[in-house]
């Protein structure tokens, strides 16, 4: 696997080049290998799609040891003997989250657009959207966000040209073959579809998110009812 | 206890931010100028992680309750206490009940202001940076507002006895400073040194070329997150969609329109576009005080320099850690 500077504070593995499940499962892997026991000078290590990168301090590699005219090649070499023989693969078997999503209209101001795009009825999107088992590829953009793989090819829809100024935190969106679920009151131009009444983002727990990568999630349909009464329990 | 009597432009909490948490797509943050804090923070006896107060074009005035050490670095701001000039880069003793204010930015754009003791707000995630987006951290998740009262820990032995000394000499400030623009080995103004990035093969000779030649001009498109320049468009040599990755502050991205934008510490964990240079981490301060229109050129350097003189300017700061042990007034 490659290893690329990015910036003088970080170097990029690069385990493939495309969006897939096997490159996820390699990326989770790699990324397992590399905290699995701290590296010198290493201050985080970030999975993506096809990357994972290690975040790192000059100076507290050269503590560790680095020559001062060859800290990248140093750690470069640390990182890619760890890669070569990862930790035993614990059998990590993946979560299955079960997220509620209201798709009703108040929540799902685009279910309509979604519908039209696909040729479909709107209960027909619901239908499809919750059917599937997604895969959490990466999180990333704001706290928690699930980039998630998995969407049905009927249900791909282009996004806004024009993104929202502000999307409510919990809505279930689709942009282009990604669908997601905004944690926080941000801007976005995906196509909003519903909304869920749990917490993406958790500072005081630990992990502060409800979703990690690898995880697996499906959406339960729930009514107007069931969401006023999880939002108020939570 | 100190009161916000204003509150400023835009006057945040911040330390050296929330690494740890990328993974979680929580952004790492902290002060845009992380060696202005650590100086300043060095200058009052605090940890180099102590919180601060980073203010923006117009900072805060704030009023003391009581006798503390304070030390402000950045840039050029009207800072007063009292009718009186208070002179940044060095110790400075605030009397019980004395006013501070920052004015505005004379040059430059944001500077930080530390405390003896630290800012006392609860740690989220194991950092008291603001992180305004998801409303945590800092004082109450937000930027300070007219009447917030900031509560101080307890400032360290070093503190007690600067002030003592300058009690002593009825002096307001030391003589002695640490100036954050003197350490390490420091571009010429209006140039940053950089290195290339992950995707600079992508970019056509020309684009290559013009990056490194051209000056940029900064714009008003420009927070926490990054900066974005004008200048002549960056094309890359055959169109390509990039796999979203990780991204660093620094790092220099080029959308489609091909102005590129430089990334500062509140950017987010996974960026999109091409990622054509990296701003060396010693010189990526620089970003925090560019106003619209200021000119910038890129240096290009090899990673190895950019590391030699980021253990440059680390050892010099240690060098005046140690050396501070020895001064007091």
């Amino acid at each position: 696997m490659p290893i690329t500077p990015l910036g003088d504070m970080a170097l990029q593995i690069e385990v493939g080049d495309t969006i897939d499940e096997p490159t996820h499962r390699r990326v989770q892997l790699a990324w397992r290998a590399l905290t699995s026991a701290p590296l010198p000078g290493v201050v985080e290590v970030v999975p993506a799609y096809t990357t994972v990168t290690v975040y790192y301090d000059p100076a507290l590699v050269v503590e560790a040891g680095a020559p001062e005219n060859g800290v990248a090649a140093w750690l470069g070499t640390r990182v890619a003997e760890r890669l070569k023989a990862p930790p035993k693969a614990d059998k990590v078997k993946p979560r299955l989250v079960e997220v509620p999503v209201c798709y009703e209209a108040e929540f799902a101001p685009d279910l309509a657009l979604v519908a039209k795009h696909a040729g479909l009825k709107p209960e027909e999107v619901v239908r499809l959207h919750s059917a599937q088992q997604y895969l959490v590829y990466m999180i990333g953009f704001a706290p928690g966000f699930p980039y998630l793989g998995g969407l049905p090819k009927v249900l791909e829809t282009p996004r806004h040209a024009k993104p929202r100024m502000v999307i409510p935190p919990g809505s279930v969106a689709i942009g282009g073959a990604q669908t997601g679920i905004y944690p926080l009151a941000t801007p976005g131009g995906w196509n909003l579809i519903g909304r869920t009444p749990l917490r993406l983002f958790r500072p005081e727990e630990d992990p502060p998110v409800l979703l990690c990568a690898g995880d697996n999630v499906k959406f339960r349909p729930i009514d107007r009812d069931e969401f006023a009464r999880l939002e108020a329990a939570r | 206890m100190i009161h916000v009597r204003k509150p400023g432009l835009l006057t945040t909490v911040q330390d050296l931010g929330r690494p740890g948490y990328q993974r979680y797509g929580i952004v790492v943050g902290g002060a845009l100028d992380r060696l202005a804090a650590r100086a300043a923070n060095l200058i009052v006896g605090n940890d180099d992680n102590a919180a601060v107060l980073e203010m923006a074009q117009t900072g805060p005035e704030l009023h003391f309750a009581r006798e503390t050490l304070v030390a402000w670095c950045g840039g050029d701001f009207d800072a007063r206490v009292g009718n009186e000039p208070l002179p940044p880069d060095r110790a400075v003793r605030i009397a019980a009940g004395e006013t501070v204010g920052f004015g505005f930015a004379r040059a430059g754009l944001r500077a930080w202001l530390a405390i003896a003791g630290g800012i006392d707000e609860p740690t989220v995630l194991g950092s008291r940076s603001t992180y305004r987006r998801a409303g945590v951290g800092g004082h109450r998740g937000r930027p300070l507002v007219e009447g917030d009262e900031l509560k101080v820990l307890p400032a360290g032995e070093r503190a007690g006895l600067v002030l003592a000394a300058l009690r002593g000499q009825h002096r307001r400030a030391t003589t002695w400073t640490v100036r954050p623009d003197t350490l390490g080995q420091p571009a010429a103004a209006g140039v940053v040194r950089a290195v290339r990035g992950p995707e600079w093969e992508w970019f056509g000779p020309e684009a290559q070329h013009v990056f490194f030649a051209a000056t940029w001009k900064a714009t008003r498109e420009a927070d926490r997150m990054g900066v974005r320049l004008d200048g002549p468009a960056l094309a890359l040599a055959r169109p390509r969609e990039m796999i979203s990755a990780a991204v660093n502050a620094g790092v220099v991205q080029v959308p489609p329109a091909g102005r590129p934008i430089v990334l500062l510490p509140s950017r987010q964990s996974i960026g999109g576009y091409p990622r054509l240079a990296a701003v060396a981490a010693a010189d990526v301060r620089r970003f925090a005080q560019l106003r619209p229109g200021d000119p910038v050129r890129f240096q290009e350097i090899s990673l190895a320099e950019a590391h030699r003189l980021y253990l440059a300017r680390e050892r010099d700061l240690n060098r005046v850690r140690t050396g501070l042990a020895r001064m007091l007034g």
